[in-house]
């Protein structure tokens, strides 16, 4: 049966079973996704009535020209930077912890993986109050060590720091889960018959550990490479519907949300959308074919 | 120096627990304060007497309990259609043949390259002419097909062999039985996974409800509570308040659930 061709009868059949799906899917993600490919050439775009009267490349040489749009990149690579490899040395550590200890390691779990569950607006909300310059906890508890207040907020060199400690914060519980994952596939054996040849706990780390963990690093950067590249809920919420002192965390997401929304150029808003889309792509291929030469499978 | 070892992994990640903590406790405690309490220096950790009407207060000075209401229907009416439209999918991806099977699943898996902001202004314009702007439509419909949810289900899915698919039908059963009474009861905590973190998905979602709802009437708990900011000003005991019953939710559905939701993650981690 299974193995048969498809027939007239088997194919309206298995149409019909993907039809609610598919509909869905062609209205609000296939549709949408040739559109904005489209609508980043309207030059000339009457949105009411959904009618194009020009097209060009106008929009991208906006871009090109646009120092707001230099910034946004900017801003994004320098976030990406900031949360990614922090974010994957800090979980893996974690990880590699719990994983040793015998008592209580869910009880840990629960607590580093509660961030990820929570509303992102409501949980920067409190991390604004804790970066207030003036009552905030985290200049009360830095006063102690003695260091001096830090506007963490309102000081454009030092919103950018802000956003990446809350979103490492934020994101170490879900990398910690696929971290310990990963441990839990390594065989037994590979560290027994390490240890028989000699080999000593650093030395299991970096020849066995590390290299049989490497798939699951990679997933992770990968996974945060992307996520990182689309920050935007963190932005909004943190700098109260800003993107920070002087623009200091004017992303490409939220450039994108500025164009369209309050400034409702679309066709501006829909090429800086492509140009995320290849900063993407490029990156996730680099990646892909560092790991070609790094990652042991 | 095992044993150092192993008391300095505690310590580290006690340490750690804290840090992770901190901002929860610091939320629940400011929200507790009177008015000069929560900018008193050094700060108060255990507020004198807990200020349980700063909830009151908060939950009265915002629609709160509207906005609340909408969260519900949005997420529960979201999670449900894309459950039953991704379940179907996923079965016939899985068990049935059909002309162009392959390709449409090559189709949709290239779709998740794109990144979904890309796609917010072609579906606003696509919403705004069917006049769905400010309407559960809007928040809901664009969410009801999933192919994520439908590639993680029809992984499980495959695992059920053909044998027991071609052993129901031999007894005579229908496609659409053998799937709701066979396979889907097969797939319980699979099917559990993907709902709850859709749950927890839908509940925080912020950007989309933030951009297709400017009538205060339909906002959802994060839009309603971002524009509470503006009204509360510096009155952190309100906000923080306002701030943990957006929380509470779904930490109580973490508690209950902790094991699908890691289970699920871990699935997503394994298919990489």
């Amino acid at each position: 049966m299974l193995n048969e061709k498809p027939t007239w009868k088997s194919s309206i059949k298995g149409w019909l079973y993907l039809l609610p799906m598919l509909a869905i899917s062609l209205t609000f993600n296939i549709y949408p996704i040739i559109k904005s490919f489209l609508m980043s050439f309207y030059t000339k775009y009457d949105f009411y009535n959904d009618i194009v009267s020009a097209y060009g490349f106008s929009n991208f040489t906006y871009l090109w020209n646009d120092p707001d749009f230099h910034l946004a990149v900017r801003n994004t690579l320098i976030f990406v930077i900031g949360v990614v490899p922090l974010n994957v040395i800090i979980s893996l550590a974690i990880a590699l912890m719990l994983n040793k200890i015998k008592y209580v390691a869910s009880a840990f779990r629960t607590i580093y993986f509660l961030p990820f569950v929570t509303s992102t607006v409501a949980i920067a909300q409190v991390w604004n109050w804790i970066y207030n310059a003036d009552y905030g906890l985290l200049n009360y508890l830095l006063g102690l060590v003695g260091i001096n207040p830090i506007n963490w907020l309102n000081d454009p060199n030092w919103a950018m720091p802000a956003l990446i400690i809350m979103s490492i914060w934020k994101g170490l519980g879900f990398n910690i889960v696929l971290f310990l994952v990963g441990l839990n596939n390594i065989n037994t054996r590979y560290y027994q018959a390490a240890e028989i040849d000699g080999a000593n706990s650093w030395h299991q780390f970096t020849n066995v550990t590390i290299p049989l963990l490497s798939p699951m690093t990679f997933l992770v950067t990968v996974n945060g490479v992307i996520g990182s590249f689309k920050v935007f809920d963190e932005i909004f919420a943190l700098f109260q519907g800003s993107s920070g002192p002087s623009k200091s965390a004017l992303t490409i997401v939220y450039y994108l949300y500025e164009k369209f929304y309050t400034e409702w150029k679309y066709g501006i808003a829909a090429a800086s959308g492509v140009v995320l889309f290849f900063l993407i792509l490029i990156v996730t291929l680099l990646q892909l074919w560092y790991s070609r030469k790094h990652v042991h499978y | 120096m095992k044993k150092v070892a192993s008391v300095l992994r505690y310590l580290i990640l006690t340490l750690g627990a804290i840090i992770m903590i901190l901002p929860f406790f610091w939320m629940l405690s400011t929200s507790l304060k009177t008015q000069p309490e929560t900018i008193q220096l050094p700060p108060v950790w255990i507020p004198k007497s807990l200020q349980w009407g700063n909830y009151v207060e908060a939950f009265k000075a915002a629609p709160f309990g509207r906005y609340f209401v909408n969260s519900v229907i949005v997420t529960v009416v979201t999670t449900i259609g894309q459950l039953f439209t991704s379940i179907l999918a996923a079965f016939a991806f899985s068990k049935l043949r059909f002309w162009g099977r392959n390709l449409l699943f090559m189709i949709f898996l290239g779709t998740m390259m794109i990144p979904g902001e890309m796609l917010i202004i072609p579906n606003f314009v696509t919403l705004s002419n069917m006049h769905l702007v400010n309407t559960y439509g809007a928040l809901i419909l664009p969410w009801l097909a999933s192919f994520f949810t439908v590639f993680t289900l029809r992984q499980t899915f495959n695992s059920v062999s053909d044998q027991t698919y071609y052993a129901a039908k031999i007894d005579g059963a229908s496609d659409w039985k053998f799937l709701w009474h066979i396979l889907v009861p097969m797939s319980k905590s699979t099917i559990t996974a993907v709902t709850v973190l859709q749950v927890i998905g839908s509940w925080n979602s912020f950007m989309w409800p933030l951009i297709v709802t400017n009538d205060e009437n339909m906002r959802t708990l994060p839009v309603g509570l971002q524009a509470f900011t503006t009204d509360a000003g510096t009155n952190f005991a309100l906000l923080m308040a306002a701030s943990t019953f957006v929380i509470i939710p779904m930490v109580v559905v973490y508690i209950f659930l902790q094991k699908y939701i890691i289970a699920g993650i871990s699935n997503s981690g394994l298919k990489g």
